[in-house]
């Protein structure tokens, strides 16, 4: 019997099995499905990591390095190469690798499977269904574990970071990379990356555009390009053709849920998560959840952070097991698209409530307002500049959402300078 | 006055750089955009991160990184001097891949132990 | 020298393959691209019809009762996933009513049985997440689903265990006659035989003309599809189809053997080689679906595919020897519902063959099929496996969870896969929601290592398909 079964070793997965550790959880077990732990973090050799966590700017494989190393000195359990197929309500895992299959049991569960990416199907692309259409991932994959390009003429689909990322990778590996179209009049990923990883190799950025036509035969030849008007139609005699060899999709992060859905665990359908209670518990009391697994975030560093309280949590339930007296909602209002935790509980066991969520248009000179059920506002935080690609946290003192009845709501309100 | 997104970190602060006055930072959060701003303009730096070839380890490339920043137009010229390098597992996280890359006086290090 | 060369290794080539390796003929196909199930075969909406939509009388109408008949025994046989999931024609005015009438009459006609008309509450009961705006419907207990290409690979498998010869990347260039003798030549080869059967799709037409007179014209029809996630699959358990138009039986909304939901197709004539996608189409599919069961949720899609129809000038498949040509079997026409058809149009050359040669069935004809399907195996069975074999203790496609061990078990099959989708269609690797976008990588890996390839001799799917350009830091700068 395990105190704490981890299912996923990438950031978040990593970061939690440190700090279940640390807190002085005796039995931990991390299960990894690839061969080695890390996740995602392998394949993203750029820099960029660390910076919150470990105050230096450090390559995904260095960043997950870090945690390994605390790990390999520490006494929490690896399974690699192992997969989890299903877990349920009890806290069994049932996992399948190269010595067999098995179910094993913990006394609490954190999920930290990650996501994965929307493909051309999401978007529904038209035109050839030739070789050539990647998501940028996977590029990223050949790319950077394999030693291949996928491509040698190359036009990104979408303004991801990994897209962005993939852009400047490829460049610097010889290849053309054409343009990067956006069909939001917004970037979906950092300000810094379009300018070290678009700017800095003069690859034109379309915004309010998108691919109208993929065309070639068994490979892809080229792409067609149109400017969108605000409802994302194509407006005619605005056409631009791409020669190009390589689409890269970078077109957002799903989520990857299967084995809380089949566990039952409820979904936020906004978030595509578990939806989580202000300690990162499911709707499956002793489960936990962290990372991408449960809304897509812009940095590994928040990931890990996130993990970190996740497995305290864990921690918390299986050391005190905790009761609640009540609970309040979280409510995302016009202009935020989601909050997470979705439903907060008390009495609260911590001094702060961290909240996070997303926006849904950019805001410049904004204020972040928290308001209770009769529309007093018990907090605000004031933004210079806010944008739908970056994840938005405040922290909120337990003492003010103590005294709210039934629900608290996140609202976004523009400040005029004068 | 030039604008600047600064790439010292994931906040991206707007930067205002002021050539004519010592090139003069603002919109900076830190001391990061400070010395990037001023930079940027003087001789813009970047750290490269590539991989290498390896033999013998769990992939056939190994992640690596220029163990600081070198000028921005020396990247390619970097990147692409390194398509014959060829290490052998194992490899330890720091080691030193190529010395003095393009006489930088920077070393491309491995990212990674494999 | 062969008794029989089947041109073409889709369905109808693999069905009538199948069929005559019961008997002593030495049987050659010859196929045009890498693999089996290439073209039209691969891109439909995988349907059995009951076969009530035919018109009377037609060869459409008797094939389709026929195969259909024959289709779960067969699947059983030769481990194909199939499932007899009935079928649903929806009304939604009063012409629409009237029309179910029509098809109930014609599908007495055709022999079709169990066929009942509902009303609009007994559909709703059936299927709730129809829409309420239907009146009624056409209920066809007997229709079913398949995986289409896993059929034609199966029957071309059993085929070649039974001493078929398959010839793959053979595409015919010309073919001529001496003494009786046909002489097939391909961009690769050359090949003789007595007879030759035309199974080549929408190309039956110029495969016939480079020997025989014009007798029929085929043209190629698209469809397009959605494909959605297994999350959606609860939408419906039964083929829901709009009533037919003269364009065809219509959009439908089906599940998939799979689990998932296949959507589709529209109708729209195109050039032969064209499986592009196209906005209207997909809107059109859109739509037309969402009218059947509004709750279609198109963010689920996680892949389109365009498929062809081989339309033909006599509106009805053609299955007979060429007027002009003694011992050439045309095959020709066979669109929807040709799939269904499948099994019974291969008997039918059987039959042909059997009133010009005195043939004799094999002793050691094998007959069956079986292949691991590891995540429907018992615990201990799969304990047992991953003892035998630790690759089957991997997963590497974990939207469908295909292990390791599944994929290298294809290579050992009597038609190994060439290229990443061939994988797929083997083993479902990469059929799932991401899509390949995290085991497209570990397929093409195994690929280059077990067909010993180049890294830019790796395939998508077809020739052409090279996923793989050149090695990092190999571009022009």
């Amino acid at each position: 019997m395990f105190d704490l079964i981890i299912i996923g070793a990438g950031p978040a997965g990593l970061s939690a099995a440190v700090s279940a550790c640390e807190a002085g959880m005796e039995k931990v077990l991390l299960i990894e499905r690839d061969k080695e732990l890390g996740g995602i973090l392998n394949q993203c050799i750029h820099n960029g990591f660390g910076l919150h966590l470990f105050k230096e700017e450090l390559t995904g494989p260095e960043f997950a390095g870090r945690f390994i190393e605390q790990l390999k000195n520490s006494r929490v359990e690896v399974m690699s190469d192992t997969m989890v197929l299903d877990i349920n309500e009890n806290h069994d895992v049932h996992v399948i690798n190269g010595n067999g299959y098995q179910c094993l049991h913990a006394k609490s569960v954190l999920l930290a499977m990650g996501c994965r990416e929307r493909t051309r199907g999401a978007i529904a692309t038209p035109g050839s269904r030739g070789a050539g259409v990647y998501t940028a991932g996977a590029a990223q994959r050949y790319l950077n574990m394999d030693g291949y390009c996928v491509g040698k003429r190359v036009v990104i689909l979408g303004s991801g970071d990994i897209g962005l990322i993939m852009a400047r990778r490829m460049t610097l590996e010889g290849a053309k990379v054409l343009a990067c179209v956006e069909i939001n009049s917004y970037s979906a990923g950092l300000q810094r990356n379009i300018k070290q990883c678009l700017e800095d190799f003069d690859i034109p950025l379309y915004l309010s555009h998108t691919i109208t036509s993929i065309e070639g035969n068994d490979r892809i030849e080229r792409v067609r390009v149109s400017a969108v008007d605000s409802k994302f139609n194509p407006i005619e005699g605005t056409e631009m053709v791409f020669e190009c060899d390589t689409v890269l999709l970078s077109v957002g992060l799903i989520p990857e849920n299967e084995i809380s859905k089949k566990a039952g665990i409820v979904i936020d359908p906004k978030t595509r998560g578990p939806l989580v209670y202000e300690n990162m518990e499911t709707s499956i009391p002793g489960i936990f959840c962290a990372g991408n697994v449960v809304q897509v975030h812009d940095l590994a560093d928040n990931v890990a952070l996130e993990a970190k309280k996740a497995a305290l949590a864990a921690y918390d339930y299986v050391t005190n097991s905790p009761t609640y007296v009540r609970e309040i909602e979280v409510k995302n209002i016009p202009n935020v698209t989601y909050t997470v935790p979705q439903h907060i509980r008390l009495p609260l066991r911590n001094k702060l409530v961290e909240i996070s969520f997303r926006v849904n248009r950019t805001f410049s000179k904004c204020r972040i307002e928290v308001i209770d059920d009769k529309d007093n506002v018990i907090a605000k935080f004031s933004r210079d500049y806010i944008t739908p690609g970056e994840l938005q946290k405040i922290n909120i003192l337990s003492d003010v959402i103590s005294k709210v009845e039934e629900r608290i709501s996140v609202r976004v309100v523009e400040v005029n300078d004068d | 006055m030039t604008e600047l997104i600064c790439i010292g970190c994931p906040r991206g602060c707007h930067l205002m750089v002021d050539e004519e006055n010592d090139y003069k930072v603002s919109g900076n959060h830190c001391k990061i955009g400070e010395d990037y701003g001023k930079n940027e303009l003087i001789n813009p730096t970047r750290v490269l991160t590539t991989t290498v070839k390896i033999k013998g380890g769990l992939h056939s490339q190994l992640p690596c990184k220029s163990d600081g920043a070198i000028p921005k137009s020396k990247l390619l010229e970097a990147c692409r001097s390194l398509k014959e390098v060829c290490v052998s597992s194992p490899v330890k996280k720091g080691d030193i891949i190529v010395k003095n890359i393009l006489d930088t006086g920077i070393d491309i290090i491995s990212c990674k132990d494999m | 020298m062969y008794d029989v060369i089947i041109i073409g290794a889709g369905v109808i080539g693999a069905a009538t393959a199948y069929c005559l390796s019961r008997y002593n003929l030495k049987v050659a196909i010859l196929e045009a691209q890498n693999d089996v199930a290439c073209g039209t075969t691969k891109a439909n909406a995988a349907l059995i019809h009951a076969g009530y939509d035919a018109k009377p009388g037609s060869l459409m109408a008797k094939y389709n009762r026929e195969g259909s008949l024959m289709m779960e025994e067969l699947c059983k046989k030769l481990d194909v996933p199939y499932k007899r999931n009935g079928s649903l024609v929806l009304a939604f005015d009063d012409e629409n009513l009237e029309t179910l009438k029509v098809l109930l009459d014609r599908g007495h006609q055709n022999g079709i049985e169990g066929l009942k008309i509902l009303n609009k509450e007994e559909t709703k009961k059936m299927e709730p997440y129809v829409s309420d705006e239907c009146l009624g419907s056409l209920y066809a207990p007997t229709a079913a689903i398949v995986s289409p290409w896993e059929l034609c690979l199966a029957l071309a498998e059993t085929a070649v265990r039974n001493g078929v010869e398959l010839f793959l990347n053979n595409r015919v260039e010309s073919i001529s006659k001496e003494n009786d003798i046909f002489t097939v030549i391909t961009d690769k080869d050359t090949y003789h035989s007595k007879y030759i059967v035309n199974a080549a799709g929408v190309n039956t037409d110029t495969i016939h003309e480079m020997i025989g007179e014009k007798e029929f014209t085929i043209s190629a029809n698209k469809g397009q599809y959605y494909l959605f996630d297994k999350a959606q699959g609860y939408l419906t358990t039964k083929t829901l189809f709009p009533c037919p138009s003269t364009k065809g039986k219509g959009c439908a909304v089906t599940p998939t053997v799979g689990g998932n939901l296949v959507i589709g197709p529209d109708s729209s004539p195109c050039t032969k080689d064209d499986l592009d996608t196209t906005a209207e189409g997909l809107m059109f599919v859109k739509k037309a679906s969402s009218r059947m069961v509004p709750k279609l949720d198109f963010r689920e899609n996680i892949r389109n595919f365009a498929g062809l129809r081989a339309k033909c000038d006599r509106d009805d498949f053609i299955v007979e020897e060429s007027k002009s040509v003694r011992n050439f079997f045309n095959l020709a026409g066979i669109a929807s519902p040709g799939l269904s058809s499948s099994i019974a149009i291969g008997n039918a050359v059987l039959e042909w063959l059997k009133s010009k040669e005195k043939l004799i069935e094999k002793e050691n004809f094998i007959d069956s099929r079986k292949r691991i399907k590891f995540m429907s195996l018992s615990d201990e069975e799969k304990n047992e496996l991953i003892k035998k074999n630790p690759a089957y203790g991997r997963i590497i496609c974990r939207c469908e969870l295909i292990t390791e061990g599944e994929i290298l078990e294809t290579f050992n099959t009597p038609i190994p896969p060439v290229s990443i989708d061939g994988v797929k269609r083997r083993v479902k690797a990469g059929m799932g929601r991401c899509q390949g976008g995290f085991c497209g990588e570990k397929v093409a890996m195994i690929l280059k290592d077990k067909l010993g390839l180049e890294y830019d001799e790796i395939l998508q799917d077809k020739k052409g398909s090279n996923i793989l350009f050149n090695e990092a830091k190999g571009g022009q700068y």
